[in-house]
C-alpha cells in the first residue's frame, strides 16, 4: 500500500510491543506464576448432568496429610453471574447439580497430586433427576426445572420484538421465502487453560491473577461472593493465551482460590485441566433458526421475520444476551423496512454456553446469507448484484433504530469478486468444484456497559518521565489482539515518539483506570479513544512550550520522531525530551487522563440495549471448495475476503485478526462441535475435538478496506470478530455450487454432505438441515414505532 | 514418594535434582527449573505446546518422563536466542505478527528449529506437515508459515555468507 498517510506509527506493519516476550518465552501467564509458600486447589465436579446433592462429607479429605482446606457450597452461598438478570451460578453448588463438570467442592493442598487425592475422599450423595439434553426437550419437560428464577419452565428469556408491521411488509413482496437451520455448538480452545492465583495476606487485603478477559467484572464478582469492599481486592489480569470469549465471565476457579487463600492465609493456585476447560466452556450456542423473507423482484427486502431457538447450557452467562444478539444486527447489512425477531433461550443440562467470537451473530449470519443464496436462485438473480443492490446507506439508522456511520461494504464485494474470479467461476466450475459468496456485518463494541452507570467504558492515564519515557495505565487486558501495542501506537503517534519509548501497564484494578474488558470487539475503538484524549492533552502542553522556545506558533509545529519542529521550517525543532524537561518546569509533574464513552443509542425501546455500536465493521467473502462426491468431503481451497475496518491502525495485526477469524470460521463451517450423550460431553479433549491444523487450513487473501469511521480512533472500527461471520455461509453457498446440494446445518461434515447427495440422487430434496421448530408461542411482541425514514409513506417511494 | 536423583542438561546447563520418578519432563522444567517457556494445553500429547527438543529433535516434554532424558541436550525456548541475539525465528516470528496470545508460539518455535536444522529450504507444504502437530487457535498458522519461510531465507543467506567468507 502506497504511504498517502500523513501518519509515522499509524498505518505502519511495526512489531507487538509484546512480540519480544512472547517469541523468547518470557511473558508470564497465569500458571506461570509461583510464589513462595503457595498451594495448588483443586475442583471436585458433578458426575451427574443433573442431581439433587443429598449429602456431602469432607472430613477424610480434610484429614489427609498436606490438606490445608476444603470447601463446600456452604462456605461461598452467594450466587453470581456476568449479568445482572442472571445472577444463578454458585462458586460450588449447593443444593443441585445442573451439569456434568458442576463443581461442588474444592481442596488446597501442597501439591496438585494431594489435592487429587483428596478430592476421591471427599464423599457425595446425589439423586439424579432427568437430564435435558436438548431444546426439545427443555421445551417439553417444563416441570422438571433446572432453574426455579425464571418465569417458566427451563425458557431462561423469550423475547419478541417487531419493527413496523411485517404482515404488511410480507403483503407487499413479490416473492417469500421460509427456510430452517441449525448451527451447532462449538467451543473456544484457548490453547492456554484457564488459571488463577489468589494471594491473601495479613493485611486483610486480596490479589488476585487470573487468565481474564474481564478483569473489572471479576473485581465486581469477588467483592460480591466474598463480601469484601472492592477497595480490598486487587484484580491482575495476566496475559491471556487465547481467549475468544472464553474467558469473559467471572469464574468458580477464581472465587475458590481466593476463598481457599483467605481460609489458609497463603497463596492458592488453581489451574483447569484441558478436560475442565471444556466444562467452563460459554462457547458458541447451539441455535436453531427459522427465516421468513418478502422481496420484490429485485431482491429487495420487503419484509423479515426471524425465529431463534438457543440451546443454553445449565446457567445464564451472557445468554441473555446472546439472545438478543441472534436478532440484532440481521438489519446493518442489507435494508430491511420491516422486521419482526423472535428468540428463546432455554437452559439444558451441559455446560453454559456464553460468548464466542461473534457472539451470538455467527448463527443468524449464516442462516441469513445461505437464505438469500437460495432466494437470489429462486428468483433468477445474481447473488451478489442482489445483495450489493441493497446494502444500508451510510449515515442512516436501521429500522430497529442501530446508526450506521460508515459502510464500505460495496468496496470490500468488489474486491473479493474481483480477485476471486467469482463471476468467472459462479455454476460453471465442473462437478465438486464451486465457489460460495456471503457478507457480513459487526460492531465495534457493545454501546452500553453490561450493568447499567454511566461512567465511561475505556480510561487511559498517561506520565511522562523527564527522561522522555513515557508510561501508559489503561485497565484492557492483552488476549492477543494486540491492544497493548494499540495503546502504545496511538500515544506515540500522538506525541510524535516511537512505540518503544512507551510502556504499557495494563489490566490491575489497583494501578489502572477500568476499561470494561477485551469483549464485544471494543477495545481498539474505546481505549484508542481514551487513550487519544489523555495524549492530546499532554501533547498540547508539550507545544505550549516548544511554541514559546521555539518561537513559532502552537498551531505550526508538529511532533514527529521525538523531536518537535516548525512544519515551515523543519529546522527550528527541539527535542521531545527538552519539551517535556520545559513543560515539567513550567506545569509541574506530568500526567494526563482520557476517558471514552459511546455515542447514546437513539433507540430507546425495551431490548434496545444490544446492538447499538459506535461503528460496524462490514466484511465480503468468497470461498471456494472441493467436494468429494464419494466421501462427502470438504476441502476449503481458498478464502478471499476483504474488511471494511475504517483504519488500520497496524496492517500487521489486522491482517492477523482476519487470518484468525477465517481460521476460526473454518473450524465451524467444517468440522468443530460439541457434542454430548446422555448429559456427557462427548469429547473433552483436543484429540476428539477437531480443530483445523496447519494440513486443514486453507489460503486466505486479506483485503483491508479503509475509509476512516468518526467515531474511531484515526477513524478505526473492529476487526477481531467481524470477519469470523461471511465465513460458513460462504462456505455452504460454495458446497452447494459444487455439488446442488444444501447443508443448512453446521458443521458441514462429509456425513451431512453424503446424506443429502443420497436424498437428491432418490429425487427427494438436496438437503440436509432440520426440517421444524418447536412449536412454542413467543410472548406477544412489543411493536416499536420505526425510525423516521422507514415511516410506510417514505419507504414505498424508496422501493418504488 | 520415591524419588531419583537425575542429571539433566538444559540449555547448555547441567542441573542435578532429586525428583519423583513420575515427575514429567514438562513438570521438572517448569517447577523444578522454573523455565516457564515451555507451556502447556492439555498434558495428553495433543496440542504440541509442550514441544522441545531433544538432541535436535521435537519431544512433547508433557510426554516425556525427566527420568529417561538425563544426559541428553534439551533445549527449550529460553535457550534458542544467541545470548542478546535473537534467533532468526524469533527475529522473524517477532516481524511478521506471527505470535498473538504467544502461548502456542514457543512449541512451535522449537518444532520450527528442528525443521530448518534438518531441512534448511523447506517447502511450504514441508512446513505445514512439521507444524501439523502444534495447535494454533489465533494465528490461522498463516504468518506462523510466513516467519519460518522468512528465517528460512535469512539463515541460507547467512551460510552462504559465512561459507563465502571462510573460502
Ligand atoms: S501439553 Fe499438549 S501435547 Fe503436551
Ligand atoms: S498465538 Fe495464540 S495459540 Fe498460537
Amino acid at each position: 500500500m502506497a504511504d498517502k498517510t500523513p501518519f509515522s506509527i499509524v498505518g505502519k506493519p511495526l512489531p507487538k510491543v509484546d512480540a519480544w516476550a512472547k517469541c523468547a518465552g518470557e511473558t508470564i501467564y497465569a500458571d506461570d506464576l509461583n510464589l513462595p509458600r503457595m498451594l495448588y486447589g483443586k475442583l471436585l465436579r458433578s458426575p451427574h448432568p443433573h442431581a439433587i446433592i443429598k449429602r456431602m462429607d469432607t472430613r477424610r479429605a480434610r484429614a489427609l496429610p498436606g490438606v490445608h482446606a476444603v470447601i463446600t457450597g456452604e462456605d461461598l452461598p452467594i450466587k453470581f453471574g456476568i449479568l445482572p438478570v442472571s445472577q444463578d451460578e454458585e462458586a460450588l453448588a449447593r443444593e443441585k447439580v445442573r451439569y456434568i463438570g458442576d463443581p461442588v467442592a474444592a481442596v488446597a493442598a501442597v501439591d496438585e497430586e494431594t489435592a487429587e487425592e483428596a478430592l476421591k475422599l471427599i464423599d457425595v450423595e446425589y439423586e439424579p433427576l432427568p437430564a435435558i439434553t436438548s431444546i426439545d426437550e427443555a421445551l417439553a419437560q417444563s416441570e422438571n426445572r433446572i432453574h426455579e428464577y425464571n418465569k417458566v419452565g427451563n425458557i431462561q428469556k423469550a423475547v419478541a420484538l417487531e419493527f413496523g408491521d411485517v404482515e404488511e411488509g410480507f403483503a407487499e413482496a413479490d416473492y417469500i421465502r421460509e427456510d430452517i437451520f441449525f448451527y451447532q455448538g462449538s467451543t473456544h480452545l484457548p490453547m492456554e487453560q484457564h488459571a488463577a492465583v489468589a494471594a491473601y495476606g495479613p493485611d486483610g487485603k486480596l490479589t488476585l491473577w487470573s487468565s481474564t478477559q474481564t478483569p473489572h467484572y471479576v473485581h465486581r464478582a469477588l467483592a460480591k461472593v466474598l463480601e469484601m469492599p472492592p477497595s480490598h481486592i486487587r484484580v491482575i489480569a495476566t496475559p491471556v493465551g487465547g481467549g475468544f470469549g472464553g474467558k469473559s465471565d467471572p469464574f468458580s476457579h477464581e472465587i475458590v482460590a481466593a476463598k481457599l487463600s483467605m481460609l489458609t492465609g497463603r497463596p492458592v493456585k488453581i489451574t483447569l485441566t484441558r478436560e475442565e476447560v471444556f466444562y467452563a466452556h460459554r462457547g458458541r450456542h447451539p441455535v436453531l433458526m427459522w427465516v421468513k423473507t418478502g422481496v420484490k423482484r429485485d431482491g429487495a427486502i420487503t419484509a423479515m421475520h426471524f425465529k431463534t431457538f438457543l440451546d443454553g447450557g445449565a446457567y445464564g452467562s451472557y445468554g441473555v444476551a446472546s439472545t438478543y444478539y441472534t436478532g440484532a444486527l440481521q438489519t446493518v447489512t442489507y435494508k430491511i423496512p420491516r422486521y419482526k425477531f423472535e428468540g428463546m433461550r432455554v437452559f439444558t443440562n451441559k455446560p453454559p454456553c456464553g460468548p464466542k467470537r461473534g457472539h451470538g451473530t455467527p448463527q443468524p449470519r449464516y442462516a441469513l446469507e445461505v437464505h438469500l443464496d437460495k432466494i437470489a436462485e429462486d428468483l433468477g438473480l445474481d447473488p451478489v448484484d442482489m445483495r450489493r443492490r441493497h446494502l444500508v446507506d451510510e449515515n442512516s439508522l436501521t429500522v430497529n433504530w442501530l446508526r450506521i456511520t460508515t459502510c464500505s461494504l460495496k468496496a470490500c464485494i468488489d474486491k473479493v469478486i474481483e480477485a476471486s474470479g467469482f463471476r468467472q467461476k459462479f455454476r460453471r466450475l465442473p462437478f465438486g468444484k464451486g465457489v460460495g459468496f456471503a457478507c457480513s456485518s459487526y460492531l465495534s463494541g457493545a454501546g452500553l456497559p453490561i450493568y447499567w452507570n454511566h461512567m465511561p467504558h475505556s480510561g487511559v492515564q498517561i506520565k511522562i518521565d523527564r527522561g522522555g519515557g513515557v508510561a501508559v495505565f489503561c485497565g484492557s487486558i492483552d488476549i492477543g489482539q494486540g491492544s497493548d501495542s494499540i495503546l502504545a501506537y496511538v500515544v506515540a503517534e500522538i506525541l510524535g515518539i516511537r512505540p518503544e519509548d512507551i510502556r504499557v501497564v495494563t489490566a490491575d484494578t489497583d494501578l489502572t483506570p477500568v476499561d470494561l474488558g477485551s469483549y464485544s470487539s471494543r477495545v481498539t475503538v474505546m481505549t484508542g479513544n481514551a487513550a487519544m484524549e489523555a495524549a492530546e492533552k499532554l501533547k498540547d502542553l508539550l507545544l505550549t512550550v516548544a511554541g514559546e522556545k521555539l518561537e513559532v506558533p502552537k498551531n505550526r509545529l508538529v511532533a514527529v520522531d521525538r523531536r518537535i519542529f516548525d512544519a515551515e521550517d523543519p529546522e527550528r525543532s527541539i527535542s521531545f525530551v527538552e519539551a517535556v524537561q520545559l513543560a515539567e518546569a513550567r506545569f509541574g509533574t506530568l500526567g494526563s487522563v482520557g476517558s471514552y464513552k459511546p455515542p447514546e443509542s437513539p433507540g430507546k425501546y425495551k431490548g434496545s440495549g444490544v446492538g447499538p455500536s459506535p461503528s460496524y465493521s462490514y466484511t465480503a467473502c468468497v470461498a471456494q471448495v472441493d467436494v468429494d462426491p464419494e466421501t462427502g468431503l470438504v476441502t476449503v481451497e481458498k478464502i478471499w475476503i476483504a474488511h471494511d475496518i475504517g483504519r488500520s491502525i497496524n496492517p500487521l495485526l489486522v491482517e492477523g485478526q482476519v487470518e484468525g477469524s477465517v481460521y476460526m470460521g473454518l473450524g465451524e463451517a467444517l468440522m468443530e462441535e460439541q457434542v454430548f450423550r446422555k448429559g456427557l460431553h462427548k469429547i473433552p479433549s483436543m484429540l476428539e475435538y477437531k480443530s483445523p491444523t496447519t494440513l486443514e487450513m486453507c489460503d486466505v487473501e486479506t483485503f483491508i478496506i479503509e475509509k476512516p469511521d468518526p467515531h474511531g480512533p484515526f477513524g478505526a472500527k473492529e476487526v477481531g470478530q467481524g470477519p469470523l461471520l461471511p465465513v460458513p455461509p460462504a462456505v455452504a453457498n460454495a458446497v452447494y455450487d459444487a455439488v446442488g446440494v444444501r447443508i443448512d446445518e453446521v458443521p458441514i461434515t462429509p456425513e451431512k454432505v453424503l446424506k443429502a447427495l443420497e436424498a437428491k440422487a432418490r429425487g427427494e430434496d438436496g438437503r440436509y438441515g432440520p426440517s421444524r421448530i418447536p412449536d412454542v408461542a413467543f410472548p406477544a411482541p412489543t411493536t416499536v414505532d420505526v425510525p423516521p425514514e422507514w415511516q410506510p409513506a417514505i419507504v414505498a417511494e424508496g422501493t418504488s | 514418594m520415591d524419588k531419583q536423583l537425575i542429571t539433566l542438561r538444559v540449555n547448555g546447563e547441567v542441573h542435578e535434582l532429586a525428583i519423583p520418578v513420575h515427575k514429567t519432563l514438562l513438570e521438572v522444567l517448569r517447577e523444578d527449573l522454573h523455565l516457564t517457556g515451555t507451556k502447556h494445553g492439555c498434558e495428553l500429547g495433543e496440542c504440541g505446546t509442550c514441544t522441545v527438543l531433544v538432541d535436535g529433535q521435537p519431544v512433547l516434554s508433557c510426554l516425556a518422563l525427566a527420568v529417561e532424558w538425563q544426559h541428553r541436550d534439551i533445549v527449550t525456548v529460553e535457550g534458542l536466542a544467541d545470548g542478546p541475539r535473537p534467533h532468526p525465528l524469533q527475529q522473524a516470528f517477532a516481524e511478521l505478527g506471527a505470535a498473538q496470545c504467544g502461548y502456542c508460539i514457543p512449541g512451535t518455535l522449537l518444532t520450527a528449529k528442528a525443521l530448518l536444522d534438518h531441512n534448511p529450504r523447506p517447502t511450504r507444504q514441508e512446513i505445514k506437515e512439521a507444524l501439523s502437530g502444534n495447535l494454533c487457535r489465533c494465528t490461522g498458522y498463516i504468518k506462523i508459515i510466513e516467519a519460518v519461510e522468512r528465517a528460512a531465507q535469512r539463515m541460507a543467506a547467512q551460510t552462504a555468507f559465512a561459507e563465502s567468507a571462510a573460502r
